[in-house]
């Protein structure tokens, strides 16, 4: 079986200057896909290339055996959807409104959404436990709340494929745990692929059965959770000094900071 | 569409017959509807149709400009004369009347002058083939303040006539000097709107945010370029037959987005409805106000038009 998604030698960035350099990894239908790295190491620029928000400088990206240039973005967004950081809405949508819009790539110019697309977007609020918010206005949710309705809107797309930039870093731990929760019970549900960035290590290796550490522009190290978040591989990318143990419940690596000063 | 929004939109248009049946009958002539109907007021009757058919289009056409601006540049401030036209047309129309041409031309100086600038505007706004909200928003600043200052210039150096005419552009009025140039914009403005229209969806996403419309499948950069020459020409082609009315392209949508909601594909048209009814309200005032002279028509949109718009935004922080 063919990979889902293949990058291959990819350079891009902005303008000019390529902030990856030579970046290839491929993904599998139904895998969750962390991408790691410090700040500046291009995690967030190589999720816009994959998205098709900025044009490769070199290399390809094959989405579904095609290169995704030659994808036209409508049909885009009907297998990938995008879940940024924090969504800031200035207009009063209402929830249902939001997720609704998940069926745009769906339809025609000027066709209204169907009983169909209705009730897709009502399985999309069921699975991100948002139903009861239907009416209310965008403005008034918690950022946990708004999250889980960006997240419902990217479901209600149908994708094969979800990316997320970073989606919990202005969450606190219930809520992230509650959106990480999510997306693996989508994986499984739907079979979703998922690939996410994300800050937090500890969540990348409770959750992901790939990691991709990114430095510099370049993949350092990628493999499962153990593979990657090892203390030698941490220390050497973030310049920290660090611990890695096991969870003792769920058995998956997580990293200890050794501050350099005492409290 | 549900109950209570059908009934909104039955009211509206209720109000909007109300006030077309009053803009009729009143006016500084103090006439009856028996004899504007007979043969000898004809010519009174036409020239009021005329008006309304001119607040209709103005009112539609400024609003729903406003619209598609305030969803492209997410700042719920923005106005159709946001790049420039305002200044723009007052330029040509100002250099027109120093040059002494005959005021059928107008109108098309004018119209050079508004997309002269609304040209300016977008090029200085334009980077590697992309318009950046905030530079569009800042080179329509810097384009008005620096064509308002040559107009001002101009107009010191020349005599107090062509102050009192240009007044005419920069106040705006609904009297229709040439029945077909009305016709010829306001089906430029139909259009622009129906135009404007078939982007709703578009513009849903694209309020919301430009990458995020993007990842669902909008060309956002193709749909703002569009949209921006779209308004443009709307505004451009209004200006010629009614000078500058500001506020309407605030204050309507504004108004409608409170009552309505935000989703752009009931908001249009429903902002049609809105507009076209405070346009004829404000153009009865302008008339009978202080008859039998009349009040440029964008004293009245802003003396009205400030008011509400502080009100509703105390009412209602959310926008």
């Amino acid at each position: 079986m063919h990979p889902l998604l293949e990058i291959n030698n990819l350079f891009g960035g902005y303008e000019r200057e390529s902030v990856l350099k030579d970046v290839s990894l491929s993904v599998n239908k139904g895998d969750f896909v962390g991408i790691i790295g410090p700040n500046g190491s291009g995690k967030t620029t190589l999720l816009r290339l994959l998205s098709k928000i900025l044009r490769p400088h070199k290399g390809e990206i094959i989405f579904g055996g095609r290169d995704i240039s030659s994808i036209k973005l409508k049909d885009f967004a009907k297998e990938a959807a995008f879940v940024p950081q924090d969504t800031i809405i200035n207009f009063s949508f209402s929830v249902l409104e939001i997720v609704l819009m998940g069926r745009i790539p769906h339809l025609r110019r000027l066709e209204s959404e169907s009983k169909n697309d209705l009730r897709i977007a009502r399985d999309a609020m069921k699975m991100t436990d948002i139903a009861h918010l239907e009416g209310d206005y965008m403005d008034e949710l918690s950022s946990g709340e708004r999250q889980r309705v960006i997240i419902a809107r990217a479901l209600a797309q149908e994708p094969l494929l979800i990316f997320l930039d970073e989606p919990t870093s202005h969450l606190d731990i219930a809520h992230q745990v509650q959106i990480m929760d999510l997306l693996a019970k989508s994986r499984r549900l739907a079979n979703l692929t998922i690939v996410t960035v994300l800050h937090d290590l500890n969540l990348a290796g409770e959750y992901c059965n790939r990691i991709v550490l990114l430095n510099g522009g370049k993949i350092f190290k990628q493999g499962s959770p153990e593979e990657v978040l090892t203390y030698q591989n941490i220390e050497a990318v973030y310049k920290t000094v660090v611990v890695v143990d096991k969870n003792p419940i769920s058995g998956n690596p997580y990293v200890l900071l050794c501050p350099k000063e005492k409290a | 569409m549900n109950n209570r929004l059908k009934l909104k939109i039955a009211l509206l248009f209720f109000i909007l017959f109300a006030a077309i049946i009053i803009g009729v009958l009143k006016g500084p002539a103090d006439l009856g509807i028996r004899q504007l109907l007979s043969r000898a007021y004809m010519p009174i009757l036409y020239l009021r149709a005329l008006r309304i058919f001119a607040a209709l289009s103005c009112g539609a056409g400024l609003a729903v400009s406003g619209i598609a601006l305030q969803a492209i540049l997410r700042n719920p401030l923005a106005e159709p004369y946001l790049l420039g036209t305002s200044s723009g047309a007052g330029l040509g129309a100002v250099i027109a009347l120093i040059c002494g041409i005959a005021s059928r031309w107008l109108p098309l100086f004018a119209f050079l002058g508004a997309a002269l600038s609304i040209f300016i505007v977008y090029n200085l706004a334009r980077q590697n083939n992309r318009i950046r909200q905030e530079s569009l928003i800042l080179s329509g600043v810097i384009v008005s303040v620096a064509f308002s200052a040559i107009i001002v210039f101009l107009v010191s150096i020349s005599g107090s006539e062509v102050l009192r005419s240009l007044s005419w552009w920069l106040w705006g009025s609904l009297q229709v000097y040439d029945a077909r140039l009305l016709l010829i914009v306001s089906i430029i403005v139909f259009a622009g709107v129906l135009v404007i229209y078939l982007f709703a969806q578009d513009l849903n996403a694209i309020s919301i945010g430009e990458e995020e419309a993007m990842h669902l499948g909008i060309n956002a950069e193709q749909t703002k370029k569009i949209l921006i020459f779209t308004t443009s020409i709307i505004t451009a082609s209004l200006v010629c037959v009614c000078g500058v009315i500001g506020f309407v392209g605030l204050i309507a949508p504004h108004t409608m987005r409170l009552l309505c909601g935000p989703n752009h594909r009931v908001l249009i048209p429903v902002t049609c409805l809105g507009a076209a009814i405070f346009m004829i309200l404000c153009d009865i005032i302008a008339r009978v106000i202080y008859p039998p002279l009349e009040v440029p028509i964008g004293v009245i949109t802003a003396m009205v038009g400030a008011p509400i718009f502080i009100i509703l935004l105390r009412r209602s922080e959310k926008i």
